[in-house]
């Protein structure tokens, strides 16, 4: 992890990160071509819905590159704050930014595929509010980094955000749900979540494994060189302070 | 000029348990006292309190069937808000005037600098909403004055006040804090809120109280966790002035 | 004056770096009890920097700083009891008194008994009559005498003035001269920065100006020549 991060030599990483780039964009054709024309149609669903239904994969998809997101900005704040090198913390802001374009992608295509399903494209379904949630939290993360101008302490004062962000989104997550389940429902009767279900039949398994190896790989992908061009942004800072001597 | 270095007479006590308390409530202290000579604060956020108060009683006036139905929302949303406007200038005034470095200087720990600024500031809030109350009362005939409401209020603000004030100490150094500081601390305060609305609508709608004790769970989970994170990484935000 | 064996402020190539601007190179002194080191520079220079280094309100990048024997890098929040500090803020709370102000900054370091000694500072720094007003209501010179008050408090040993003479009338000025030489007396070490050349020359045993991150020694034995 760190060798990416090494700030004097990060060349070397061009040729294997253009391979991977590579598997990736195949891994995401893959994905398409699975998700579009391989999987089975649902058969309990019918007309629009059995159409939106695919949508369903790169929903998952997306929900996957979202929780490494979560998890890689966790991972690097803690990183940082245990041994208070700035590689790390480029990890973590790495992790939230690539995190956070999945995570609009989450919301985006849940709607998307709620409206002909549920016919909202909103409710205050436990998980539609985690993921919102924690999509804010993320963009108050990049906003707040923004404001700093010294590199330690952006990292320290970041790390010390995230680590309160990741305390509170299971808190969320579990309040919302028990708002849900003991309020009383006011309009509209019935359990949304089970409503626009389907059976999963094999090709569609298959389907679901392909995207979420896709999107892993794209995500991966995007991170590196996130990370990369912090890389470089560290380096440049270095040749700068050399030019001041 | 001679009596300046006179040594004797400049001992200084023994450290400890009682030593700390005593640091926080010095901190505390002097903040209540500033605050006490110029209301600012408390002033700010009363104000705002019962104005927001009276906007949302216009705003829902004739459209709301049952006042019960969205006073729990209105009281968490202003307390929420209110609580941002005094939250700012808790370490805002002491950047402003320099007084954070004299305070940092001192050889005190970081938590209880930290404590008493949150004490200081729970006291505010707790004014507040003493008076937010009886405001809604008033205004929508609605009685939040309920043991469960109060304690539910009570630990909720506890909560509240110690992330707001950790992330008062954070924002207080960033180039755009007064309107950070809401950004990044209600997303995070989301559980206290659905929490606090969902304890508020429990007692209002005259359910078993049984149905309240999970929301307090939750809450008080919120306030354990708040100020273990704190406790642990409050120096990590001072280690350099 | 010539006992130097043991400093009590000994910097070692500090180094300190803001984003990729280096303010501070390779700083290394040391200041022994008694005496007084008066530091040059422009705004900007680092001075400041360097301040906040010894006071152990930053760290530095690379190099160490010692209080005594004592290293910051490793120090406890205790070593700040030997350090007293006048900074461009006064560091006083304007809706307290003055004696409000002392007697929060004494409990804060835990003193015990401190009204003894508040009086005294109040007194010598010519503020007793004042000490029930609230800091808003002085004068730039008051507020400036209070924050020196606030500063030796706790009888530090190590004494740091950041450019204490800013904004001062003739008056505060010969008072701050008097209590550096006082310090000096008492074998405080102490640490001053100041644009006036002047007053650099009269309160400093050893003047030095911060340039380019470096410490280059205004070493002039005839002071008149400056």
């Amino acid at each position: 992890m760190s060798t990416l991060s090494r700030p004097t030599s990060p060349d070397r990483w061009f040729a294997p990160l253009l391979v991977f780039d590579v598997i990736a964009g195949l891994a995401m054709v893959g994905v398409m071509w699975a998700g579009l024309v391989y999987a089975g149609d649902a058969v309990n669903l019918a007309g629009e819905e059995q159409a939106a239904q695919r949508i369903f994969y790169f929903h998952i998809g997306s929900n996957i590159a979202a929780l490494l997101g979560f998890l890689g900005s966790v991972v690097g704040s803690i990183g940082y704050l245990v041994s208070r090198r700035l590689v790390w913390d480029r990890w973590a802001a790495a992790s939230v930014e690539i995190g956070t374009i999945f995570g609009i992608l989450v919301l985006l295509s849940g709607a998307i595929w709620a409206k002909p399903a549920w016919n909202t494209y909103w409710t205050w379904d436990p998980r539609l509010t985690t993921a919102t949630i924690t999509v804010l939290i993320y963009i108050a993360y990049m906003l707040f980094r923004n404001g700093f101008d010294d590199a330690e302490t952006r990292a320290r004062f970041a790390a010390v955000y995230a680590m309160f962000a990741f305390l509170s989104v299971p808190l969320t997550y579990y309040s919302a749900r028990l708002f849900r389940s003991i309020h009383p429902i006011v309009f509209d009767g019935g359990n949304e979540e089970a409503q626009g279900g389907f059976a999963i039949g094999p090709t569609m398994g298959q389907t679901l494994a392909i995207a979420m190896i896709g999107f892993a790989l794209l995500f991966l992908a995007l991170l590196f060189h996130r990370v990369r061009q912090f890389d470089f942004e560290a380096r440049i800072d270095a040749i700068r302070e050399r030019f001041d001597e | 000029m001679a009596e300046i270095s006179e040594v004797e007479g400049v001992t200084h006590r023994e450290g400890g348990i009682a030593a700390y308390l005593r640091r926080v409530w010095v901190v505390a202290e002097k903040d209540v006292r500033a605050e006490m000579r110029s209301k600012e604060v408390v002033g700010t956020m009363a104000a705002f309190s019962v104005l927001a108060a009276v906007v949302f009683g216009l705003a829902f006036d004739l459209r709301v069937p049952r006042s019960e139905l969205v006073v729990p929302g209105i009281l968490w949303v202003i307390v929420l808000f209110a609580g941002v406007l005094g939250l700012n200038r808790s370490f805002g005034s002491e950047v402003d005037r320099g007084t954070l470095a004299g305070l940092l200087l001192a050889p005190v720990e970081r938590s209880a600098i930290y404590l008493g600024k949150a004490a200081a500031n729970l006291l505010y809030f707790l004014i507040v909403e003493a008076l937010l109350v009886p405001a809604l009362l008033i205004l929508f005939d609605v009685n939040l004055l309920k043991p469960i409401v109060l304690l539910g209020l009570l630990l909720g603000t506890i909560g509240y006040v110690g992330v707001g004030t950790l992330f008062a100490a954070l924002t207080s150094r960033n180039r755009a804090r007064e309107t950070l500081l809401p950004v990044l601390l209600l997303p995070v305060l989301v559980p206290l809120f659905i929490s606090g609305v969902g304890l508020t609508s429990v007692i209002l709608d005259g359910r078993a109280t049984a149905e309240a004790w999970p929301w307090l769970v939750i809450i008080g989970l919120f306030d354990a966790l708040v100020f273990a994170i704190a406790f642990l990484l409050v120096d990590v935000i001072w280690e350099k002035g | 004056m010539t006992d130097r064996a043991t400093p009590l402020i000994r910097c070692e190539h500090v180094e300190k770096r803001f984003g990729h601007k280096r303010v501070l190179r390779d700083v290394s002194f040391t200041v022994a009890a008694g005496e007084v080191l008066s530091l040059l520079g422009a705004n900007g220079s680092g001075k400041t920097t360097l301040l906040r280094i010894i006071s152990a309100l930053d760290r530095p990048d690379r190099g160490e700083v010692w209080l005594g024997p004592v290293p910051l890098s490793s120090a406890a929040a205790e070593i700040r009891r030997y350090v007293g500090v006048v900074a461009h803020a006064p560091m006083l709370y304007d809706r307290l008194t003055g004696s409000e102000n002392l007697s929060f900054y004494a409990r804060l370091y835990d003193l015990e008994k401190p009204q003894k000694r508040i009086e005294q500072l109040l007194r010598t720094l010519d503020l007793w009559r004042w000490r029930d007003d609230a800091v808003r209501t002085f004068s730039r010179g008051m507020t400036q005498r209070l924050a020196i008050a606030r500063a030796l408090l706790h009888d530090p040993p190590v004494v740091v003035l950041d450019e204490p003479d800013t904004g001062l009338d003739r008056e505060s000025i010969d008072l701050l001269t008097e209590l550096v030489a006082h310090l000096r007396s008492r074998s405080r070490a102490v640490v001053t920065t100041t644009h006036s050349i002047e007053r650099a020359q009269v309160w400093g045993d050893r003047v030095f100006e911060l340039r380019g991150g470096h410490l280059h020694q205004i070493g002039c034995p005839d002071r008149n020549t400056l």
